[in-house]
């Protein structure tokens, strides 16, 4: 495994929720990646965001990691869930939440 | 054919889609990241396709994102997907 793909490995399986994104959840610099950010905080839960702008290697590194080819990307214990159009979709469907629960991950909000 | 009537080209060769929507959303973009000076670099997809019967959404869209990696590894940077099993 490569350096970054090692650096991804470590931050999904360290972390139970992680989003990789452009930006900080804080300072979302892309409206996809902003829109996750609304969801989770939204929803209460605790993640990590890696702002992927502040590295080229992981920018890319994480479009090969997942096998998918555009940011954000959300991981829940290690798992690939999807990226901005599957997370609303999910959300809007009811569907998050119950998939969050049943991964054991507190939800503060059950919308 | 320009960006758009290749992903519509693309997926309807593949899919055989019932129903299939490719819109330029490039302008609403303007000035943002990812944004170029000629367009056609943000695209929505709203596809019905009976060929994503039982697939997971995750499938449906790795389906998509695979008939259209040239065209993200090249101009399109924003794929916005909306799919459906017929």
């Amino acid at each position: 495994m490569s350096d970054i793909h090692s650096f991804i490995d470590g931050e999904i399986k360290a972390n139970d929720v992680v989003l990789f994104m452009k930006g900080t959840p804080a300072f979302p610099q892309c409206g996809f990646s902003g829109q996750v950010v609304q969801i989770l905080d939204y929803l209460g839960v605790d993640y990590k965001g890696v702002n992927v702008l502040a590295d080229a290697e992981l920018r890319q590194g994480i479009k090969e990691f997942s096998n998918w080819p555009t940011i954000p990307q959300l991981y829940v214990k290690g798992e690939f869930v999807g990226g901005c159009d599957i997370v609303r979709e999910m959300f809007q469907a009811g569907e998050l939440q119950g998939f969050l629960s049943e991964k054991g991950v507190p939800v503060a909000q059950q919308a | 054919m320009n960006t758009k009537e290749r992903i519509a080209a693309r997926l309807t060769e593949a899919l055989s889609p019932q129903a299939l929507d490719v819109v330029d959303e490039s302008h609403l973009h303007k000035g943002h990241a990812g944004a170029r000076p000629g367009g056609e670099t943000h695209y929505r997809i709203r596809i019905t396709a009976a060929a994503f019967a039982g697939l997971s959404r995750l499938e449906m869209h790795r389906r998509i994102n695979a008939l259209l990696a040239d065209e993200l590894s090249g101009g399109v940077h924003a794929l916005a997907i909306e799919a459906k099993a017929a």
